[in-house]
């Protein structure tokens, strides 16, 4: 076990975001260095995770857990294992050699800075997400990977596109991040734990759940949207209005990979069923060959390799959907592969397109000679997605082919849609390298010349990296491959990676097939394109016509939600807020047989002679008289002022009731709040300059009166509902028997203010002081108004002489 | 409602009145009063001068703007309840000290000082809202 190994894992946890927020001041030091200083983050932290290969190699794994919220139980805990090893090896790696590159294809931009720090961040997220153990932390860095990712595409804030992408992009990965966290919580409550390593352990226990459905559900949901699955893969080409460095982070090893991290990891957990397997493999499927097709459409370098990584991504679901020994292997080579191959072409179509000032595939050729060391890189990678044999894209193809060899029909329908899929990819693969480099040399706006250094170093290595891993099966095989697989199908694998060729082995000559039907699509690529192009004329719209409508039709109804409830008449506020009060007085009493009491159990005989007067002496009477009065007075209030005043009699009549009913804390209070209403009524009616009288319809008078006289007897009646029941007394027991002893204090209504219930009074003066700034601010834009009338007037004088 | 004899008095029943906002406020914890009344009062208090010797005087009269008044409360309230951090309790125990002045006792409290902000936050927003109806021209508010 490593020593340090826990300071070190929350080290690499925080190190990212620590640089990130550095970055911005960095750059303005380091000025055009801070892509070679940044790149040490990730270069620093690929070699800390490699410490744990040997442990994870060996079959061990790693756990840290670090108290987080130690009331609920919730741990910020990390497990290393084979799985999360191999794609933190490929993020921060891959994140090195991109920081690097952003340094250079950035070169110049005033918020260089800026963006290193959200790559960063983002690898930060990244990195949580693959090591994270507990499924809140999973979600946290789930969901920080989404709003990191927002804040790249739209780095180029200006352009209407970047943010329509930007936002997009946020949309769709929300709506899954919401699943993640629903899902999470239902498989807390469902399995009593947080952690995913005690997850499998448990066995079928969720699978056999009655709510295995939901759950599912949930937790496909969230990695379909993030991996962009047929139907919702729109908003990865949108995307690709990032700068070219996101998209080759973004799109080839990092987030488009969560979900299918997430369906890896969740896989001895949920995987397995039949509903797993049959929506995985089909939707799978359909987005391998939807994406081909899409890739096919395209002219455009990068929206070329958009297309083709849904397709990939569609590739690997579909093949932890399978499930078998080989297909986890080949899911597992294959997503290596893919992060080196794709982001290393991503690089280069960056460095094509920063070199030429065109992406465009039909404006570009015979680059080769201007740019050698491109043209290798990107000839390497396209090997490799092509799958030539001593190209780690090989095994992966292999290992896919391998797994569906049983016969029966679902595997010939795999196999088949497989072929097609990779025949596609690697014709895209052939029109990516060959169509910019070879061939007659095409004018570009700019004059093409070698790429620099730091925009170099990525994609060649990359491309070279792919080849090493090709023509070493063993090391592949053994380091990366066997702990991975294992960790996905928690029990040991052998490999079995060769680099022999077998002629006689069917599996060969459906790698052969496969080439010969890329080179067949990249032969009549410009056919099949316009072909597509005019399926898709005729069919007339698309899945992000549909986001479109969607975005508009939730705008529009929101708008038409504000336009109902807040119309701006104050008047049917008021009938709006008291017809809830209605409903909620009424409502409860009817539904549970809160009138019941009211109905008398036995004869009652002449009960008129029974009624008797309450015993209340003279003075107490004339108080309530004085209420009465005070009511009446307001009802037939000719003039507002009248009115205003008589609500005041009535309001100090109230206040004397409660004062000889006990109660003078209260009495006190409505009596200054009556004082203060008068006052502020009064100098508001002068304010607004209402009219002295207020005269209004029949029908008002009668709505609004029905309406006091419903809410009064309302109010009445569950008053006498609760003096009807037992009085549970507990609590005011409580305040009674401990307001001195423990709060020194005899005024219990004014301990229970400020001591058993101080934070609630906290909450409420902080809510008296913002409507108080609300209503002063109101005051104010009404006199600004009201001042800023004759002013164009003197602004006139001023200019006529 | 400018007359001699209200602007004359004024002066008297608001001193009286904040005055005696300030007792019952101070009382609270035993007899009835609080921080809550006691601030309608002051605020009263302040309606009442404002009637009678203009918005402006009492601005003056005032020194602090009233919504800082009631900021402050509310900042008191809080850290009375903070205070509780120091003798690591939750947030909002309350804590008493009695202090001994020659003959007498006097208990001193967070609540006491969270009663302070009720005063301070009823007083000072109900004031704002009072000056700013009570201003009619286009004064600051």
């Amino acid at each position: 076990m490593w020593p340090a190994s826990e300071t070190g894992i929350v080290f690499v946890a925080i190190a990212p975001f620590v640089a990130a927020i550095l970055a911005p001041f960095l750059f303005r030091i380091a000025g055009g260095f801070t892509g070679w200083l940044l790149a040490l983050v990730p270069a620093a932290i690929f070699l800390f995770l490699l410490g744990f290969a040997e442990t994870v190699i060996g079959g061990g794994a790693i756990a840290v857990s670090v108290n987080w919220i130690p009331a609920y139980d919730i741990n910020l805990s990390f497990f290393i294992d084979g799985l999360s090893l191999v794609f933190a090896l490929t993020i921060s790696g891959i994140g090195a050699l991109i920081v690097l590159y952003s340094g250079a294809y950035l070169a110049g931009h005033p918020h260089q800075g800026r963006f290193l720090g959200f790559m960063l961040a983002f690898m930060g997220a990244m990195l949580g997400l693959v090591l994270a153990d507990s499924l809140l932390a999973l979600f946290l860095f789930w969901e920080l990977t989404s709003v990191t990712s927002f804040l790249l595409i739209g780095f180029d804030h200006t352009r209407q596109a970047a943010r329509r992408g930007a936002i997009q992009a946020l949309v769709v990965t929300n709506i899954g991040g919401m699943c993640l966290l629903a899902g999470a919580i239902l498989v807390q409550q469902l399995s009593g734990s947080w952690e995913m390593s005690t997850l499998r352990g448990m066995g079928d226990l969720l699978r056999d759940h009655a709510l295995y459905g939901l759950v599912l559900f949930c937790f496909l949901g969230a990695a379909f949207t993030k991996s962009a699955q047929f139907p919702l893969h729109f908003w990865l080409p949108n995307a690709m209005e990032a700068p070219t460095p996101v998209s080759a982070f973004l799109h080839s090893a990092t987030m488009v990979q969560a979900g299918v991290y997430l369906l890896a990891r969740m896989s001895p957990v949920l995987g397995g069923t039949q509903a797993w397997t049959s929506i995985l493999v089909i939707f799978g499927g359909l987005t391998l060959i939807w994406g081909a097709l899409g890739a096919l459409k395209q002219t455009d370098l990068k929206q070329i390799l958009a297309q083709t990584t849904i397709a990939s991504l569609g590739l690997l679901v579909l093949l932890i959907g399978l499930g078998s020994t080989y297909s986890i292997a080949a899911a597992i080579v294959y997503f290596v592969a893919h992060a080196f191959y794709k982001a290393g072409l991503f690089m280069v179509a960056g460095a094509v397109d920063h070199e030429t000032g065109t992406r465009e595939i039909t404006g570009l050729g015979g680059l080769a000679e201007k740019m050698p060391a491109t043209f290798i890189a990107a000839a390497m990678a396209a090997l490799s997605m092509v799958g030539l044999p001593l190209t780690i894209g090989y095994f992966a193809k292999e290992e896919m082919y391998l797994g569906l060899m049983s016969g029966d029909w679902t595997s010939l329908v795999v196999i088949v849609v497989l072929i097609a899929g990779n025949a596609m990819l690697a014709g895209v693969a052939l029109i990516v390298a060959i169509r910019p480099f070879l061939g007659v040399v095409v004018p570009t706006p700019r004059t093409p010349h070698e790429a620099p250094l730091a925009m170099l170093a990525g994609p060649v290595l990359l491309g070279a990296a792919g080849i090493v891993a090709g023509v070493l099966p063993d090391w592949l095989g053994h380091d990366v491959l066997v702990p991975a697989a294992s960790a996905i199908l928690q029990r040991p694998v052998e490999s079995h990676l060769t680099l022999a060729l077998d002629v006689t082995s069917l599996l060969l000559w459906l790698s052969v097939l496969t080439w010969a039907l890329g080179i067949l699509v990249y032969r009549q690529a410009d056919t099949i394109r316009t072909l597509l192009r005019r399926f898709d004329a005729w069919l007339g719209w698309t899945a992000d016509n549909v986001f479109d409508a969607c975005m508009f039709g939730l705008i529009r109804f929101s708008g038409a939600v504000t336009r109902a409830l807040h119309h701006g008449r104050l008047e049917l506020y008021l009938v709006l807020v008291f017809l809830t009060l209605a409903v909620a007085l009424f409502g409860p009493m009817l539904a549970w047989g809160g009138l019941d009491w009211m109905v008398p159990k036995a004869d009652l005989g002449d009960w008129s002679q029974r009624l008797v007067l309450p015993a209340l002496q003279p003075y107490e009477w004339g108080v309530i008289a004085m209420a009465i009065a005070g009511l009446l007075a307001v009802l037939a209030a000719p003039t507002r002022l009248i009115a205003i005043l008589s609500m005041g009699v009535q309001g100090t009549a109230l206040a004397l009731i409660f004062l000889l009913f006990g109660a003078p804390d209260l009495a006190f209070t409505q009596l200054m709040v009556e004082v203060l209403s008068v006052v502020i009524l009064t100098f508001l009616m002068t304010r607004l300059r209402l009219d002295d009288r207020d005269p209004r319809p029949f029908e008002d008078w009668a709505r609004d009166g029905t309406l006091a006289i419903v809410c009064g007897v309302g109010v009445s009646l569950l008053l006498m509902l609760v003096l009807n029941g037992t009085l549970d007394t507990r609590l005011s027991d409580l305040f009674t028997a401990t307001s001195v002893p423990i709060a020194h204090g005899h005024n219990i209504v004014n301990v229970i203010l400020v001591d058993y219930r101080g934070f609630d009074t906290l909450g409420e003066i902080s809510v008296v002081m913002g409507a108080g700034m609300a209503i002063l601010a109101l005051l104010r834009r009404q006199r600004k108004k009201a001042a800023e009338k004759p002013a164009p007037r003197r602004r006139t004088r001023k200019a006529a002489p | 409602m400018n007359t001699v004899i209200f602007r004359t008095l004024a002066p008297v029943i608001v001193a009286t009145m904040l005055v005696f906002s300030v007792y019952v406020c101070l009382r609270g914890h035993n007899e009835p009063g609080g921080g809550f009344i006691g601030g309608l009062i002051a605020a009263a208090a302040i309606g009442v001068f404002g009637m009678a010797s203009g918005v402006a005087t009492v601005r003056k009269a005032l020194r602090v703007d009233p919504m800082a008044i009631a900021g402050f409360g509310v900042v008191m309230a809080g850290a009375s309840g903070l205070m509780s951090l120091f003798i690591d309790a939750p947030f909002m125990t309350s804590i008493w000290l009695y202090l001994d002045i020659g003959e007498s006792v006097v208990p001193l409290s967070t609540p006491l000082f969270f009663d302070l902000g009720v005063y301070c936050v009823v007083f000072g927003t109900l004031s704002a809202i009072a000056l700013s109806l009570e201003s009619d021209r286009e004064e600051d508010i």
